[in-house]
């Protein structure tokens, strides 16, 4: 029959795949999660963290007999912007914040500081530099300046990578682990497992249809960090895309895991802020795991997901090759593999 | 796996089959057998052991004694081999809610080696319309009969239906019957569980009334309903002050009384004929200066069977 020919094109692994491709980009929500979140947040983090040039730190010179004075010379600095006050009102705009040194009246002065306060002590350091000058005192040399402005050194480019990571975590886990849960709720596990579906294919068209959502989903960050933010990518684009395929294998390893047992969203989506969350803090997503205690290291540098982070940043902003990286990436395999490996064995069918 | 030599007729049997959960039997020592060609129902209030039974013939639970045979074989792993020959029909499914109608049937298509075409399948359920529908837009017995065709397409020799009809509403029910007596009518062989005593007497060749786990009665519909010795049911209350003088001797002893039952307030007899025995019976009553608050005739039916049985009724027992 010709029609029976048109209907078996398929088979059923490719059914299965085909399947969970068409929910997902049904799901307007989906849609946002995975590919417009990521933008949008490097996006508004790159607004907040754009290098700007320094701010000028407000000072405050008490009047008195060398106010006049003292206002001149710190105003010939272009990093401060000093103001003249009585010495309550100085005392007052020191307590809110408003300025963050205050000069005295007195001869040699007594400068009011934070130490405490980085803003305070290069304003304390500034201010005497001037005001010693302004006395008669000579610099020993001139020094030169270089700053930091290039691409790859900025916060912005420590982000995007650290955005991926996060990203391939949170759709590897969401997305496996949610229809995963769903369909053990409404008894379509069950129902695939009465057809003469196999298992496997069951759980592997879950993985395929993640690593087919990863290309756009990475894709679309990447691009968009490297033509808008500038963010650059120095080592190999095909190391970058193993790191992240290896990546979104080891956190939906990791989703299945999560979602083996639990039979509603509600269980199961207590279970994956449990997973996520320490890794939300201690990954290195927004800033430096190195800020962490060396106590706490061992622990931070295990988490998958600081792992896939740092290899990630290395390919990117350092160009490393594979070999510095292999310990990252091994420990990402190990945690998808234990994970795989556990979660077949107590997957919960019906 | 000492069964006698199996008959080429049968679909499927059952000895002894025990399934616990905890320290409540839910299936008590099940004997069963199904032959070929004929629809086959489980018949019994909820909680009767129904499904447990059926997802033990469906390989999806494993007894913790007793023997299943299902076509001739046995389940061991996977059974893949065998889920092709089988169509099942859990109690509720829920299938993707954006997928359409044709897409599922294409996933489920894909599972088998041979089958129905979609379109084949479409038209045996009645969603030809449905078609390019979303799972989400369609009602509940349509999604039943979505279900239905996704147990259909592989074209089963043993047609699994677990309360396929439960939640519908009557219409959507009576379209499911006319489904299941067009499989018949091809000589498909369905095994189906339910607790509406009209489904059981409607389609099935063969009943089997399950309680606590086990048969407690067997036969076609008509045999069964025969068993009762009795065509009619007589039910009837009396007001209160009145029932003492009543006894369950005095009722029997009327013409044409076969058996008497009382549940509360309310009286239930069987009997041969209604012409007989109900004068006879509003004579007894003004004897004994009771007055009927409520009287009602029916034809006997698997309920009454199942009453006569446990004392209780199928839907609330």
């Amino acid at each position: 029959m010709p029609e029976q020919a048109r209907d078996r094109t398929r088979g059923p692994l490719a059914e299965l795949v085909l399947a969970r491709v068409r929910e997902l980009t049904r799901e307007p929500e989906a849609v946002f999660w995975v590919f417009i979140f990521p933008i949008l947040l490097a996006a508004i983090l790159a607004l907040a963290f754009r290098s700007r040039p320094p701010e000028a730190l407000p000072v405050a010179v008490m009047a008195g007999p060398h106010g006049e004075a003292r206002l001149a010379a710190l105003s010939a600095r272009p990093d401060l912007k000093p103001r003249l006050l009585t010495a309550a009102e100085a005392r007052q705009a020191l307590g809110r914040g408003q300025v963050v040194l205050a000069v005295s009246p007195d001869d040699p002065p007594i400068y009011t500081y934070d130490p405490t306060q980085p803003d305070s002590r290069a304003a304390r350091l500034a201010a005497d530099a001037a005001l010693q000058r302004a006395a008669g005192r000579t610099d020993a040399f001139t020094p030169g300046h270089a700053e930091l402005t290039e691409p790859g050194t900025r916060y912005v480019d420590f982000l995007v990578p650290g955005l991926l990571g996060m990203n391939l975590m949170g759709t590897g886990m969401w997305g496996i682990g949610f229809s995963l849960v769903v369909a053990r709720q409404g008894n379509l596990l069950k129902r695939l497992v009465a057809s003469p579906a196999r298992r496997s294919h069951i759980l592997g068209a879950q993985l395929l249809s993640r690593l087919i959502f990863l290309v756009p989903e990475a894709g679309a960050l990447l691009l968009f960090a490297w033509l808008v933010l500038g963010v650059p990518v120095r080592g190999s684009l095909l190391l970058l895309i193993g790191v992240s395929l290896l990546g979104a294998l080891a956190f939906s390893g990791l989703g299945l895991l999560t979602a083996a047992r639990p039979r509603t969203i509600e269980g199961a989506s207590g279970i994956m802020n449990l997973v996520m969350v320490p890794m939300w803090i201690f990954s290195g997503i927004f800033f430096s795991t190195a800020r962490f205690p060396a106590v706490m290291q061992p622990f931070v540098q295990a988490l998958p997901l600081t792992a896939l982070n740092n290899a990630l940043r290395a390919v990117m902003l350092e160009g490393a090759g594979p070999v510095p990286l292999l310990s990252e990436l091994a420990l990402l395999a190990a945690w998808g593999a234990i994970s795989f490996v556990v979660a077949l064995k107590v997957f919960r069918w019906q | 796996m000492a069964l006698p030599v199996q008959t080429p007729e049968s679909a499927l049997r059952c000895r002894s089959l025990v399934k616990r959960y905890g320290d409540v039997v839910a299936v008590a020592g099940l004997d069963l057998e199904v032959r070929r060609g004929e629809c086959f129902g489980m018949l019994g209030p909820n909680g009767a052991g129904k499904t447990t039974a059926v997802e033990i013939f469906e390989g999806l639970r494993s007894p913790d004694s007793g023997d299943v045979e299902v076509l001739g074989d046995h389940w061991r792993r996977d059974g893949l081999a065998l889920r092709r020959r089988l169509g099942i029909q859990l109690q509720e499914t829920k299938f993707p809610d954006k997928l359409r109608v044709r897409e599922v049937l294409s996933l489920f298509r894909s599972f088998y080696p041979r089958g129905l075409a979609i379109a084949e399948a479409l038209t045996l359920v009645a969603l030809e319309e449905k078609a390019d529908a979303q799972v989400r837009t369609l009602s509940g017995g349509q999604k039943q009969r979505l279900s239905l065709a996704c147990a259909l397409i592989g074209e089963p020799e043993l047609l699994f239906l677990d309360e396929p009809t439960t939640g519908l509403d009557p219409q959507s029910r009576h379209q499911t019957w006319e489904i299941v007596e067009g499989l018949k009518a091809r000589g498909r062989t369905v095994l189906l569980t339910t607790h509406y005593m009209e489904e059981a007497a409607r389609l099935c060749d063969r009943v089997a009334i399950l309680d606590h786990g086990k048969v407690i009665a067997l036969g076609t519909p008509r045999e069964l309903v025969a068993s009762l010795g009795a065509e009619h049911v007589v039910e009837f209350t009396v007001d209160e002050a009145a029932s003492g003088a009543l006894t369950a001797e005095v009722l029997a002893a009327l013409p044409s009384v076969e058996g008497v039952t009382r549940e509360g307030g309310r009286w239930r007899l069987t009997v041969r004929e209604v012409h007989r025995a109900v004068p006879a019976l509003l004579g007894a009553l003004a004897e004994r200066g009771a007055t009927p608050t409520e009287l009602a005739t029916h034809h006997a039916s698997l309920e009454d069977v199942f009453m006569a049985l446990t004392g209780r009724r199928l839907r609330d027992a």
